[in-house]
């Protein structure tokens, strides 16, 4: 277990999140290979179904990334978003499934270095949780 | 002199109040109704007050006959459907109660039994209008009745209304009341006696006897959780100051409720003091009030 | 609308603990609307089984589809008996009617719900729901402005309020408007308080189970 590398599914906001995932590219900064980027116009549209199922089909751990705080491009998508990913995680919790495994980031398209530290730091946190209980059973 | 005689002679009236406990001692509150006997026309016996459980109003009000009291038999919808509440009725009637006082009844959420099934078949105002069908001889579905009992009804009304809705309702449902047979009203808790003077001026035309509501105020304390709790009761201020500064509670208790006792007496024809285990003190209240 | 709201896991997972092949049946009427077992509501609830099914190393096939309304037998038939013979359970996300509906269709079909159905109300905003009718038979909104006693008084009274409220508020909940002021407020801005003044009323309560029967609507024998 101790090389486990998660998979990462993150749900990225045309309009910031994604721009600053470009911009640490750009910039050379380094971030965890583990990340899968799924680039939505808005995080309003990502729905519960979405999360879920990308956690059914092995993810160890999801994220959505919004733009920071009343600098939506649609007004409240961010907001609907933080919204659903809470409501996951309590579904999640009702099937004893670490509800950490889902987490809400805000972020600019000129934080490229945000990014980045976000990356690491769910990579991290996904790591020491180990791997979805779903991926365990079938190994 | 029973309550309906008190009554129809227009005399000053003293009503009382007591609660039953939860169990079947029911000594000291005998013992307490032996205390204020002389000095009240009747006292009143709660229907699981506050939604609590509790020994019954019927029985107690029988034991209350037992000893030479005539007691206001409490009588709320919230527990009892139609068919229960007259068979109650003609209950009471053969155990000797003949004075009844019909409520809607709090809700069960507010006792400790909160989920059980709240009834409500009849509200206040069909309660009454139930009696004066078996006064005259007949069940709500009018079948006859073999004997038939000849109850006093009476019926509740909060001057204390805290918004305009709630006045106006109060006042149109007071007149339902009467319309249904309500002989006379014991009202909430009145410390704001100029509000209830306005209260008294709009209803005085209905020309019906009205029982004004005295609670006897044990501290500050309970003065501020019945302002916050308890609908349609509001203690001025000043009183709630008096309280707090007061060396002696009791004293001052008796004092304060004598002075409102006092005052009522030129708005309305009696007293309702409920003195919520201090029945003791109500011979003093009296006797300061100069009753 | 009915309103009705999921189950919690834990109970739904055990009702279905005995069986591989589970049909989420959703419906697509009013708990499409309140989003409680609407299309979308199927696939959360399957994933989740799923998601629950794998992480015990037990196998499970969902299939997922929902009925037009649950609640009449013409829309339950063509949806299961497209997929006969493919499961073993229906576990119906439609409210307590739906659930009955298919269990009356399909006697030998074990049925079992997924919601419980909460009540007859109107939405207040997206996500907000409140009762609004008890479905009681004999409908008196007509004397009080729209605003129902029966259902939003929590002592169903017809003759006016009791004395429990509170700055508007009924003693059962300080959130919860006193429905007899909202009535008086409501008949004074029509202008129409008089309607207060009608005779008492005594509420005659239906028969459960209830029926209604239109004979024109009903089939014809030819003779």
């Amino acid at each position: 277990m101790d090389n486990f590398e998660p998979l990462i599914a993150v749900f990225s906001c045309h309009y910031c999140s994604y721009a600053a995932a470009d911009l640490a590219g750009s910039l050379r900064i380094q971030y965890p290979p583990n990340i899968r980027i799924i680039k939505v116009p808005c995080t309003g549209r990502v729905s519960v179904n979405h999360i879920l199922m990308a956690i059914e089909s092995g993810s160890d751990g999801v994220y959505v990334a919004g733009c920071l705080k009343g600098t939506c491009h649609f007004i409240r998508g961010n907001y609907k978003a933080e919204k659903r990913v809470q409501y996951v995680r309590d579904l999640l919790s009702e099937i004893n499934i670490e509800p950490e495994r889902v987490q809400m980031y805000f972020m600019s398209a000129a934080e490229g270095n945000k990014f980045a530290e976000v990356a690491r730091e769910m990579t991290e946190a996904v790591k020491k949780m180990g791997p979805s209980p779903l991926n365990k059973s079938s190994s | 002199m029973n309550f309906r005689e008190s009554l129809e002679s227009g005399k000053f009236l003293v009503t009382a109040e007591v609660g039953p406990g939860k169990g079947t001692d029911v000594e000291h509150l005998l013992k307490d109704a032996d205390i204020i006997k002389d000095r009240v026309d009747a006292v009143n016996v709660t229907d699981l007050q506050s939604s609590v459980m509790r020994l019954g109003s019927m029985a107690f009000s029988h034991l209350l006959t037992d000893m030479g009291i005539d007691p206001i038999f409490q009588m709320t919808g919230r527990d009892r459907n139609r068919l229960a509440l007259q068979s109650d009725l003609l209950s009471a009637w053969v155990l000797g109660i003949r004075n009844v006082l019909a409520l809607t009844g709090d809700h069960p959420t507010m006792g400790d039994h909160p989920h059980a099934k709240p009834v409500f078949d009849l509200d206040s105002v069909s309660l009454l209008e139930m009696i004066g069908k078996l006064n005259s001889g007949y069940d709500m579905a009018g079948n006859e009745l073999k004997g038939a009992p000849d109850f006093l009804a009476g019926a509740v009304v909060n001057p204390g209304a805290d918004t305009e809705a709630a006045l106006e309702l109060q006042i149109i449902k007071m007149k339902k009341k009467i319309a249904a047979g309500a002989k006379f009203f014991q009202t909430q808790a009145v410390y704001d006696i100029d509000l209830f003077e306005k209260f008294i001026r709009r209803v005085e035309g209905l020309k019906v006897p009205i029982i004004g509501g005295v609670i006897l105020l044990k501290s500050a304390g309970m003065a501020r959780f019945m302002n916050k709790n308890v609908a349609g009761v509001f203690v001025p201020m000043p009183l709630i100051k008096e309280m707090t500064d007061t060396k002696d509670k009791v004293k001052k208790s008796i004092e304060i409720a004598a002075s409102i006792v006092k005052r009522l007496k030129d708005l309305c024809q009696g007293v309702h003091i409920m003195a919520l285990g201090w029945e003791k003190m109500i011979p003093a209240v009296l006797d300061q009030a100069d009753i | 609308m009915l309103i009705a709201e999921r189950k919690p896991m834990e109970e739904i997972l055990e009702m279905i603990e005995d069986f591989e092949r589970i049909l989420v049946l959703g419906c697509k009427g009013c708990v499409t609307v309140c989003c409680a077992g609407g299309p979308r509501e199927v696939k959360t609830l399957s994933t989740l089984i799923r998601m629950d099914r794998k992480q015990k190393g037990r196998k499970v096939i969902t299939l997922e589809d929902s009925t037009e309304l649950q609640c009449e037998p013409e829309s339950i038939k063509p949806v299961l008996e497209k997929m006969a013979n493919q499961y073993d359970v229906v576990l119906s996300m439609a409210c307590g009617a739906g659930v009955q509906a298919v269990a009356k269709l399909f006697p030998d079909q074990l049925v079992l719900p997924s919601l419980n159905t909460n009540f007859t109300g109107i939405a207040e905003e997206h996500g907000v729901w409140t009762e609004a009718c008890l479905a009681c038979g004999d409908c008196i909104l007509g004397r009080t402005a729209g605003i129902c006693p029966v259902t939003r008084c929590a002592k169903s009274l017809l003759n006016g309020p009791c004395g429990g409220a509170s700055e508007g508020k009924c003693e059962v909940s300080k959130d919860q408007p006193c429905a007899w002021q909202e009535i008086y407020h409501a008949l004074k801005r029509l202008n129409m308080l008089h309607y207060l003044k009608q005779k008492p009323q005594v509420k005659d309560w239906p028969v459960h189970p209830g029926r209604v029967v239109r004979e024109d609507l009903r089939e014809v024998e030819a003779t």
